[in-house]
C-alpha cells in the first residue's frame, strides 16, 4: 500500500541534517581549525590519526559522518532544483541526486576500508 | 486641520468587462482603529459600490477576509491601517488562487483537497449510542487541538511557495486537518488518509519552507503538523521493510 520510495531519503535527510548540524561542525573544529591552526600541539599527528582510524568504530564514525551529510544534500538539490522547475525530469533528477550520494557513500566506505 | 487620509490601492478585475486587471487607489479617512476591512467597507459604502470580497465576522473567526497586504497574506479584519499609515496599503486577492472578481478567489481546489483528507471522525465500527459518548482524557485531547483550530482562511495556501509552484500539492491546511483526525484517540481512519497523505502530491512535496506557520492567524502551525505526519509515515515505512510479517 506504500505510495511513495520518499520515507528512506527523507529519513536519510533528516538523519544527515543531524549531523551535519551537530556532529560536522565539531569534526571541523577540531581537524579543521585547532589541528590546522596548531592549537592541539601534538595530538595530530600522522600516526596518532592514523592509529585512531585504524580503529572499526573510528571508521564506522567517519563513514556515518561523510555518507549521511551526502544524502541531506542530495535531498536538498534534488528539491532547489525542482523547485527552480526542473519540475519534468523529476525522476532524473532524483537518480542523479541520490546517485551521488550512493556514489560518493562507496567511494567513502572503499577509502576506509582500505586505511 | 484637514482630517488624515490614507490610500488604499485595491486589485481590480472584472471578467464580465473584459477588462484586463488594474489597481485601482481610493483616498479614505484615515481613522487609528481602522483595520483594512473597515476601509474597504468605507470605499464599498460611499465610494464605489461594485467592489467584490468576502467578508463575514469581523474578528479573525471566520476565516473569510484573508487577502493579500502589501503583499503578505493576512486576515483584513486584523490588519491595522495604523501598522501602514501614512504610507499606501496595496491589497489584492489571495496570491496562488485564481481570482473570481476583485479580491474574491475561487477555492473549489482547496474544497476539493478539504474533503480529499476525509476531516471526520472515521470509525471501524459505532459503538451504540447506549454505550455512551466517546471519552478522552485532557492530555489525548491536547494532542490535537491545537490543530482543529484551523479557521480554513487559507493564508497558509496564499503563503506556500510550494503550491504556488506545484499546484497538485495537498496544501498545508488540508495536511493539518488530516494531522487533527489522525491525532485523535477517537478516530480509526488513519490508514484511509495516509492513501492521500503518504504522497508525492502529499506530504512529500512540503519543503519545510515554513511560511503557512508564519502565516497562519489561529496559530495551528502546519508546517509542524506535515512534520509530524513525516515522521509517522517514514516509521511506518521502516516498519512494513523491516518488520513485513508484522501486524500493525
Amino acid at each position: 500500500m506504500r505510495h511513495s520510495s520518499e520515507p528512506i531519503w527523507w529519513s536519510l535527510f533528516a538523519a544527515g541534517g543531524v549531523v551535519a548540524a551537530l556532529v560536522a561542525p565539531v569534526q571541523i573544529a577540531l581537524t579543521g581549525i585547532a589541528a590546522a591552526l596548531g592549537w592541539a600541539d601534538d595530538a595530530f599527528t600522522h600516526a596518532r590519526v592514523l592509529a585512531l582510524v585504524s580503529h572499526p568504530i573510528s571508521r564506522l564514525y567517519l563513514f556515518v559522518l561523510i555518507s549521511l551529510p551526502l544524502f541531506h544534500s542530495a535531498h536538498r538539490f534534488r528539491f532547489t532544483l525542482i523547485d527552480l522547475g526542473l519540475k519534468q525530469g523529476r525522476g532524473l533528477v532524483a537518480v542523479l541526486c541520490y546517485g551521488a550520494a550512493v556514489a560518493g557513500t562507496i567511494l567513502a566506505a572503499l577509502v576506509l576500508i582500505r586505511l | 486641520m484637514a482630517e488624515p487620509t490614507i490610500a488604499l490601492e485595491i486589485f481590480r478585475y472584472h471578467p464580465e468587462q473584459g477588462e484586463a486587471p488594474s489597481f485601482r487607489r481610493y483616498e479614505i479617512p484615515y481613522r487609528e482603529d481602522w483595520v483594512v476591512l473597515d476601509g474597504i467597507n468605507y470605499i464599498k459604502d460611499q465610494i464605489d459600490g461594485t467592489l467584490a470580497y468576502r467578508w463575514s465576522c469581523r474578528m479573525g473567526v471566520c476565516g473569510s477576509c484573508g487577502m493579500m497586504i502589501n503583499g503578505t497574506p493576512r486576515l483584513s479584519c486584523a490588519a491595522f491601517l495604523r501598522e501602514y499609515f501614512p504610507n499606501p496599503v496595496r491589497v489584492e486577492p489571495l496570491a496562488h488562487f485564481p481570482v473570481e472578481r476583485d479580491l474574491v478567489i475561487v477555492m473549489d481546489d482547496f474544497m476539493h483537497k478539504l474533503r480529499e483528507v476525509k476531516p471526520w471522525l472515521i470509525r471501524g465500527q459505532e459503538t451504540p449510542l447506549s454505550e455512551g459518548e466517546y471519552r478522552q482524557t485532557p492530555a489525548e485531547v491536547d494532542e490535537y487541538k491545537q490543530y482543529s483550530m484551523c479557521i480554513n482562511c487559507m493564508l497558509c495556501y496564499a503563503a506556500c511557495p510550494v503550491y504556488g509552484l506545484e499546484p497538485r500539492f495537498l496544501g498545508p491546511a488540508a495536511i493539518a486537518l488530516a494531522q487533527r483526525y489522525n491525532l485523535d484517540s477517537r478516530d480509526e481512519g488513519r490508514r484511509e488518509r495516509q492513501e492521500v497523505l503518504n504522497t508525492e502530491e502529499g506530504i512529500w512535496d512540503c519543503t519545510l519552507v515554513g511560511e503557512c506557520t508564519t502565516a497562519c492567524p489561529v496559530h495551528v502551525d502546519p508546517a509542524g503538523s506535515i512534520q509530524r505526519a513525516k515522521v509517522t509515515a517514514t516509521v511506518d515505512w521502516y516498519k512494513d521493510v523491516l518488520l513485513p510479517w508484522g501486524k500493525r
